[in-house]
């Protein structure tokens, strides 16, 4: 790891001036992604801008209309979460396997859907769940926010501070893990409300996180497994690597989706 | 058997400090004014060096100094050996291309060392590290062994044309030629073994401390072998004499064979040390193991083997293609050739056997020993070839195996082996049983009802252990002896210390050499230490590798034992003025048979110390040493059977059961015995399913993480049934065979030959990963 | 450089280190405490598993200056005047050979059945908990044990001591 200076904001108007006043900073909250890369010298900030301590940024409240769940919130927290368990139980179990116990004890919602890495799990729930990002500037639907391969609709110094969506009637998630790193390699979120179906893919698109829009219309009409017999993804768009092929996402990716359906229930 | 003899499952003495971390590991040592080495390694894989600039780096904060091969060749120190001379089937000598510690002109590999940082902490020297500006005129690099030797190639050692190192064969080529002529049928498989990274979970380290005023060398290193460390550093790299040189393997966390084998690390710190007047440590992160630690295997192999009409083998013919990397390392020559051809009969009868191999120079990492050494490359071709064989004959798998078990011992195989005891069917038969093969073609059933696909699959393994005799291992061009030693030395007040020349590295020495001392003393083994690990207190040894530290290591303090007890009945007799022979050594106490004189083993200890009342001419003191040279190697064997479940939707692969029933003759701590199974397994499974060292075409390693690596993790593996039956090995004292490598030999055909039960085709290479089990379904 | 103060081991220390000195550095070097092991880079071997506010962590994923201020408890720490049940256990099923992963074994196992609650566990939820921890030696089938043998102790009270 290079040299890095550190700070811990006090809140979030404290970590946005911290920020500003520093020549390569970045935000950290778990770290569980972050500092791995500085570890490896893949990346190299100047600053980090520590979040984890930001009570405001803290938390799970249902309003009844809407699920906020405060950005610095562990995957641990969310898994556990009993308001969560009992509007969304498939977001529960998406954080309950993200990486390992002890990862999930550091790793947050926020540092993930922030870094925006094309295998992460909650991506795909952001995207299925049309959910919005909040930030200390604005709000941003998923579908806008996640721009690429760890890249985000996010403007230099701009923070996640929650994100925000409204409980589906069903949603499940599917996911099967690279064999060594235990990312997703094919990892699909389905959530149904009312007569609409979205499907939100991750961990096999070449360009991160994408919406399945074929196999959307055909849940729509019949919201059960069978419903994806037939129906296949065109590789050409899908990532491929010494662990899997673009074919053999492809065919992960309705296997998968088969399984986040039955999940749903 | 008493609580803590021969045959209990007595805990582990060594567990209380490492359960509390308490283990002392190379990179736990701190000595006063110790700094952090860093290497400025190769980022090609094939390339010139057309200068080194260090001056940006010298000027880093916290750096004492920058230095390079040149320097290192400069001081006189000798460049890297193979200690295996392979003479090709022409009579010429293999063809060893320089391997300098440091490379001086060219690089042949991604990671090959280039110059060493040395600087106040570990950060600093790989900030530094990064600022030494190396220019490289690259060349083009090839990873695959066949690719290597065909003309045009390109070349990486000038000694070595078409990177050919030799041509070996063993065998009769002409009989297995007829046999196949004249055979009833004929199966023929290509067998890929993967390459694989041996990955203890201690990375590698080494302290290396110069003192001045002695003239004095201290490594501290993770050594599966210090004094052949000693050995080698001291005879061919002059890095100091062997009585200036002292090696230290403290606790060590896993070897898998990665750990015998001198690099060049060890030797650049030591000399470093020298040269820049503080102790420097080196240790290394986990991606620098993936490419500096030798790797393991990656055979092509053809195999035929021809049956007549009855199902019995007629006759074998391999020829394989073994890539050893950029450099032969320390024991590399010999892992394809006499750990892997000589072990080519198996557990059969097969009059006519030849084995052609070629091994080759490639841009990648050196390849050498990985826990099973050549063992399981035979085992996985002869087993797979087995399996196929009997699908294509339409008979049972196992009847087909048990047509050729040889059955009379000793038995001579046609590849130098003379096995020596077994019972191969009864390894058969427990497997069997405790699998209930007859049972799973209704599991088979169950499962389909649920659209999954069930497979079973066996393995019947030999493997070789306590590679011996010296005299035969120098014929076939060993360049050391494959002894061991043990001093047994005997205290004042009976308390004992074992000083072995073995290794413990997770082996458990500490409690199984203890327990074999309490058997024969009759002294509690809380009472007895094992010394192992340092060449200033142990006399020469060998190490432990190839598991021969039981059949071995053990044998020589049987041997040291013998003497020891033989002096103290000497000095109980006299004490008690009794009759030599009639003295028996029990429960601590010597005591004159049939009567109730004796006198307790504490004050027989004592009386040899005081020397005040000793036999007539005696010596004082009780302390005993051996070294003791097997006759023969041991021939562990077993059957493993394994049962999967696929699921056809994404290839995964589910282990249902996992069933071994190996021979290790007699057995000193099942505990123990069972624990080196259980790894051997999961390292063995490791290979077929999960793990595999992948290269790019320009010579990148694409495995050099664990985030590609696949590591076996608790998920992957089920619970294991052991079973163990026993034939005594004749060879040596204890009639012990060896445990350490079955697991890793026995396991991957089985499950193989249970994957392509389960999908119907045999077109499946290790690992059989989901993509590429769901790709042979398609 | 930064100042930096925490409870380890139920001791108050400080130590003066680099802002990217990771924790399992600071617990070594600083501290000499080496039972915490580094065995990858990547986060994923978990040799380096303590407890920090009671919630297991990687501490070679975490800067000794984001644990400033907090409590840890090391492989060190684990026993008191006896061992704690985890690692009697480990001992007497032979959960360890050359012990390089087993203080991360150990500190996730504890920390497994603390959160489970102790009884609570069966083979398929223990491998599945240890995927954030890798062991080389043991197939894992004796730390499974192990950690089984450990939760059943617990429940009837053994240790009761949380650690």
């Amino acid at each position: 790891m290079y040299n890095v200076t550190y700070h811990r904001a006090s809140s979030v108007e404290d970590a946005a001036k911290l920020a500003a006043g520093a020549a390569e900073a970045k935000f950290v909250l778990g770290g569980q992604t972050l500092i791995p890369a500085m570890k490896q010298r893949l990346a190299a900030p100047s600053d980090l801008i520590d979040l984890r301590h930001i009570a405001a940024m803290k938390g799970v409240t249902d309003s009844g209309g809407g699920i906020i769940i405060g950005a610095a919130t562990t995957h641990a927290e969310v898994a556990s979460n009993a308001d969560l368990q009992a509007a969304c139980p498939a977001l529960c179990h998406l954080a309950a396997h993200i990486g390992d116990p002890h990862v999930r004890h550091m790793g947050t919602i926020g540092g993930s859907i922030a870094n925006n890495d094309p295998a992460a799990d909650y991506p795909a729930a952001m995207l299925a769940l049309n959910a919005r990002i909040v930030t200390n500037k604005r709000e941003i639907a998923a579908a806008d926010f996640f721009t690429g391969l760890f890249e985000t609709a996010l403007d230099e110094g701009e923070i996640v501070t929650a994100v925000k969506f409204t409980a589906p009637a069903k949603a499940g998630y599917a996911k099967f893990a690279n064999p060594a790193s235990r990312y997703a390699m094919a990892g699909v979120f389905v959530a149904r409300s009312g007569g609409s179906v979205r499907v939100a893919v991750t961990g096999a698109g070449d360009n991160g996180v994408f919406r399945a829009e074929n196999l959307e219309a055909a849940l729509a009409g019949n919201f059960s497994p069978s419903a994806l017999d037939g129906q296949t993804i065109d590789p050409a768009n899908l990532m491929s690597d010494i662990h899997a092929s673009a074919q053999y996402r492809a065919a992960l990716v309705i296997a998968m989706a088969k399984r986040a359906v039955a999940a749903a229930g | 058997m008493g609580v803590e003899g021969i045959g209990a499952r007595v805990t582990r003495k060594e567990d209380k400090r490492f359960i509390t971390g308490k283990g002392r590991y190379t990179d736990d040592m701190v000595v006063p004014g110790m700094k952090h080495a860093a290497f400025v390694r190769s980022p090609h894989a094939h390339a010139r060096i057309t200068n080194i600039d260090a001056s940006a780096a010298k000027g880093m904060p916290g750096v004492i100094d920058v230095l390079t091969g040149k320097q290192i060749k400069a001081d006189g120190i000798g460049n890297l050996i193979c200690g295996w001379m392979i003479h090709s089937k022409d009579g010429t000598p293999m063809k060893m291309g320089a391997w300098e510690p440091m490379a001086t002109a060219t690089v042949r590999y991604v990671g090959d060392a280039v110059a060493v940082v040395v600087a106040d902490t570990k950060a600093q020297a790989r900030d530094a590290a990064e600022r030494v500006e190396v220019s490289y005129e690259e060349l083009p690099a090839v990873i695959h062994a066949v690719e290597a030797m065909k003309p045009g190639a390109p070349q990486l050692h000038p000694e070595a044309e078409n990177n050919l190192i030799y041509d070996w064969e063993i065998g009769d080529s002409a009989a297995a030629d007829a046999a196949i002529a004249a055979a009833a049928h004929v199966t023929e498989v290509d067998i890929v073994n993967n390459r694989l990274s041996p990955n203890p979970m201690e990375p590698r380290a080494t302290l290396g401390v110069y003192d001045a005023a002695e003239d004095h060398y201290t490594c501290w290193t993770t050594s599966q072998n210090p004094h052949v460390a000693r050995l080698v550093m001291s005879a061919f790299y002059n890095v100091a004499p062997e009585n200036k040189l002292r090696v230290i393997a403290p606790d060590v966390g896993g070897g898998f064979g990665s750990k015998i084998y001198i690099y060049p690390e060890e030797i650049v710190c030591l000399w470093a040390s020298k040269t820049t007047g503080v102790p420097v440590k080196w240790v290394a992160d986990r991606t620098e193991s993936f490419m500096t630690d030798a790797h393991g295997r990656d055979h092509v192999t053809k195999v035929r083997m021809a049956f007549d009409k009855d199902h019995r083998i007629t006759g074998l013919k391999v020829d394989t293609i073994a890539n050893l990397g950029a450099y032969m390392s320390l024991f590399s020559s010999s892992v394809p050739t006499y750990l892997y051809a000589t072990l080519l009969s198996g557990q059969y009868v097969i009059p006519a056997i030849h084995a052609n191999v070629r091994t080759v120079y490639t841009n990648t990492v050196p390849v050498d020993a990985y826990r099973g050494a050549g063992r399981p490359e035979a085992t996985y071709l002869l087993e797979r070839t087995m399996e196929i064989a009997a699908r294509e004959l339409g008979v049972d798998p196992a009847e087909l195996r048990r047509t050729n078990f040889i059955r009379s011992f000793p038995y001579q195989t046609p590849v130098i082996m003379a096995y020596d005891a077994g019972d191969y069917d009864a390894s058969l038969d427990a497997a069997m049983k405790a699998a209930d093969w007859a049972g799973f073609p209704a599991r088979r059933k169950e499962a389909e009802s649920r659209g999954m696909k069930r497979g079973i699959g066996m393995s019947c393994y030999i493997e070789a252990c306590g590679i011996a005799p010296s005299a035969a291992v120098g014929s076939l061009g060993a360049g050391v002896g494959l002894w061991e030693s043990a001093e047994v030395r005997v205290n004042a007040v009976g308390t004992i210390e074992v000083l072995t020349g073995s290794h413990s590295h997770g082996q458990g020495h500490e409690t199984t050499f203890a327990q074999l001392v309490s058997e024969r003393l009759g002294v509690p083994i809380d009472s007895v230490s094992i010394v192992h690990g340092d060449t200033d207190k142990v006399q020469m040894g060998m190490g432990t590798y190839g598991s021969r530290s039981g059949a071995v290591g053990m044998s020589a303090i049987v041997k040291a034992l013998d003497k020891v007890e033989a002096k103290a009945r000497k000095i109980a007799a006299h004490l008690l003025e009794a009759d030599e022979g009639d003295i028996a050594i029990e429960n601590g106490e010597l005591k004159v048979a049939g009567t109730d004189k004796a006198v307790p083993w504490f004050q027989m200890a004592l009386a040899a110390y005081t020397a005040h009342n000793l036999p007539d001419g005696m010596e004082p003191g009780l302390k005993e040493t051996a070294f003791y040279d097997p006759t023969n190697f041991t021939f562990p064997a077993g059957c493993y059977i394994c049962e999967v479940e696929i699921d056809p939707e994404t290839g995964k692969t589910e282990i249902i059961q996992f069933v071994a029933a190996d021979d290790f003759g007699n057995i000193i701590n099942p505990m123990i015995v069972e624990g080196q199974v259980h790894g051997g397994i999961a390292q063995g499974i490791g290979q077929a399913l999960l793990e595999g060292v992948h290269y790019d075409e320009t010579g990148q390693l694409l495995t050099a993480s664990y985030m590609d690596y696949c590591m076996p993790r608790a998920d992957d593996l089920p619970s294991f049934d052991l079973s163990h039956q026993v034939t005594p090995c004749p060879g040596n004292p204890l009639g012990i065979k060896g445990c350490g490598e079955a697991g890793a030999i026995g396991s991957p055909p089985a499950l193989i030959n249970a994957i392509t039960n389960a999908i119907g085709t045999e077109n499946i290479t290790m690992p059989a990963t989901p993509q590429k089990v769901w790709v042979a379904m398609q | 450089m930064s100042e930096v103060t925490m409870t380890v081991n139920g001791r108050k220390v400080s130590g003066s280190c680099e802002d990217r000195t990771l924790l399992a550095h600071f617990l070594r070097e600083n501290l000499g405490l080496t039972g915490t092991h580094v065995g990858c880079d990547t986060s994923q071997c978990g040799a380096c598993v303590v407890h920090v506010d009671g919630k297991a962590v990687k501490s070679c994923t975490m800067l000794a200056v984001q644990a400033n201020g907090t409590d840890v408890m090391t492989i060190e720490g684990l026993a008191g005047d006896d061992l704690h049940p985890v690692q009697a256990a480990f001992r007497e099923h032979h959960g360890l050979q050359c012990g390089f992963c087993t203080p991360g074994m150990i500190m996730a196992a504890t920390d497994m059945i603390n959160r489970h609650g102790p009884g609570n566990l069966d083979e398929k939820t223990v491998r599945g908990e240890l995927e954030g921890n890798i062991c080389r030696c043991t197939g894992y089938h004796n730390i499974v044990k192990a950690i089984l043998a450990a939760s059943e102790a617990m429940a009837k009270g053994a240790g009761a001591k949380a650690a």
